[in-house]
């Protein structure tokens, strides 16, 4: 049974406005950065010039480029270091009976939930103890709090979900817990990880409030701050084509992996929502 | 006999690599979370200021409320509580939750109800959706700040063109609109995190349920509100909450597309704004405590209503 022309004209519709608005943006974002001088201030629907001036400004005058390089570094030490405390934490609490298991995984899972404000004094006092001020160590330490506790919850989740046999055997040679984590486990757990590796990484990447406050020079700002302090000399005279040149930069590599790993980011998002 | 020993054995010492596994991450969060988190909240009530803040001295509760008399039986309050400024970014703040996660559940689950659809070239319509989600917050804000430019910005041009609008509005300046452009930008971006979580929802609802009101003729709408609603609704619940927590600490959007305006200053902001821009840390202090103490009693009763399965019983 076919449905009637009029229904099937109005989903396809629908379709094409959720597509647009989703694109819309972005897409002009393009269009921006990619025009210069006058043409900036016409408003222009399609492609009318193709000047990569703005580009070029970006990545040879200034900082930018160093920016992006912090930005990198950051999310990269981030992701490497959250999944190395969480895989061993994740082992501890899905597979090993304690007491007070329950009680530790809320905690930490109570942990996303706190508000960046809220520790955002007591950690600058932190920062400022440990010499980390305006050192980009300072971000890969603060960022700690909210990809680890999403990062140990969707991992626990993954192990506890494996069968019991795997580990047996292994038990039963008398391997250190370390060696079953190591051998058994880790080579299981690449999807897991890869999901969580990339939402942390994102997470990283976007990161502002930490940023603004903990790095005070623009040679060690990351690129969400670089780009908010972007400014003229006065209001008229922002420079919109380099911002936008910045944030198609700092987007495309976003927006690649999203494309790319779909499925996988999909199912981490959910797994760290739904499954609770 | 010597098997249980050594069984137990085997279980002690188990238990004790577990804790020794657990300790590098706890041990980070108690230093990332747990100390910053008290900190805070002692230093909300002593006088600490940015450079003093080893020598805060405890003050009471003068940061939150206090009644300065000035004699002749005349006073006033101060503090916290009494600021007219901090009641308006309270407000602002509820507001933009309840008009953003409200128009994101309504979108979010339009979208998916689409992408729950059999169609041709799904799977590029559901990339796409993903891409506001991907765009980091900042490079929104600043893209949409563009397009709702006053003299330059393709929405007014879009709006003027459809004979919507006869002035140029501007949309980020002005106090009537500051917060319509916040909350559209938001809305924008979070959706498809919405419609992704209520898609997850969709997806478990058992197909042959849909075969069996078809074939009875049961009209699209009904099934949708009878059986289709119902069986998400757990889903949407979660999303809504988790938005919810999201939405009530916001800071970067409002932060960078309509910087210092009381028309859309939210708790966040108003705390980094007396922390570090006015000098008067132990109030900014004040007020990320108190954002952190609402949010906290969301979580908590969040976790008791659904009485959360922590422990992987029911898997």
């Amino acid at each position: 049974m076919k449905p009637p022309l009029w229904q099937t004209i109005g989903f396809y519709t629908l379709v094409g406005l959720i597509v647009l608005q989703a694109v819309f943006p972005f897409y002009y974002a393009i269009l921006t950065s990619l025009e210069d001088g006058q043409a900036l201030f016409e408003v222009n629907y399609l492609p009318k010039a193709l000047n990569l001036a703005n580009y070029q400004a970006m990545l040879t005058e200034g900082v930018f480029g160093k920016q992006i390089l912090n930005s990198v570094f950051v999310a990269t030490v981030v992701v490497i270091l959250s999944l190395f405390l969480a895989v061993t934490a994740a082992y501890a609490l899905s597979r090993i009976r304690f007491r007070g298991r329950g009680l530790l995984l809320l905690t930490v899972l109570s942990v996303s939930m706190f508000p960046q404000i809220a520790v955002l004094s007591g950690l600058f006092e932190v920062i400022r103890y440990f010499g980390l001020f305006n050192s980009l160590w300072s971000l890969v330490f603060s960022y700690m709090i909210f990809t680890l506790p999403f990062t140990v919850w969707v991992l626990t989740t993954f192990m506890r979900n494996l069968p019991v046999e795997i580990e047996e055997a292994a038990i039963m040679d008398g391997a250190s817990s370390f060696t079953i984590i190591r051998r058994v486990f880790l080579p299981l757990m690449w999807p897991a990880m890869v999901t969580t590796g990339l939402l942390a990484f994102i997470h990283a990447w976007n990161e502002f409030l930490f940023a603004l406050t903990f790095l005070s020079t623009d040679s060690q700002r990351t690129v969400p701050v670089a780009i908010a302090l972007i400014s003229g000399r006065s209001e008229f005279e922002i420079p919109w084509g380099n911002i936008m040149a910045a944030s198609v930069i700092v987007t495309l590599p976003l927006v690649a992996l999203v494309l790319v790993f779909q499925r996988k980011i999909v199912s981490g998002l959910t797994a760290g929502a739904v499954k609770g | 006999m010597a098997e249980t020993a050594k069984k137990s054995r085997l279980s002690r010492s188990r238990t004790r690599s577990a804790w020794l596994f657990l300790a590098p991450m706890l041990v980070t969060l108690a230093v990332v979370a747990a100390w910053p988190l008290g900190r805070t909240i002692w230093f909300s009530f002593t006088d600490a200021s940015l450079d003093l803040m080893s020598d805060a001295r405890w003050v009471g509760f003068r940061n939150y409320l206090e009644y300065v008399e000035w004699g002749d039986g005349e006073g006033q309050y101060y503090g916290l509580l009494a600021d007219a400024r901090w009641w308006r970014s309270v407000w602002n703040t509820i507001l933009f939750a309840v008009v953003s996660v409200s128009f994101e559940t309504l979108f979010g689950l339009v979208i998916a109800l689409v992408l729950n659809q059999q169609f041709r070239g799904r799977g590029l319509v559901r990339a796409a959706v993903l891409i506001p989600w991907a765009i980091p917050t900042i490079v929104s804000a600043k893209m949409w700040a563009w397009m709702l430019h006053d003299q330059f910005g393709i929405i007014n041009d879009m709006l003027q063109g459809l004979g919507l609008i006869s002035q140029p509005i501007a949309w980020t300046a002005s106090p009537d609109t500051a917060m319509v452009a916040v909350l559209m930008v938001d809305i924008w971006k979070t959706t498809p995190f919405m419609a992704l979580l209520i898609l997850a929802g969709l997806q478990m609802v058992p197909q042959d349920i849909y075969e069996a009101a078809k074939l009875d003729g049961v009209p699209a709408w009904r099934v949708f509100r009878k059986i289709t609603l119902p069986l998400i609704m757990p889903a949407v619940l979660v999303a809504v909450v988790f938005r919810t927590l999201d939405a009530l600490r916001v800071f970067d959007i409002v932060y960078v597309l309509t910087p210092n305006t009381d028309a859309t200053r939210t708790m966040s902001v108003y705390a980094r704004e007396n922390l570090f821009d006015y000098d008067q840390f132990a109030y900014g202090s004040a007020a990320s405590t108190l954002l952190f103490l609402v949010i906290a009693l969301i979580t908590i009763t969040f976790i008791m209503a659904t009485r959360m399965d922590l422990e992987g019983k029911r898997s």
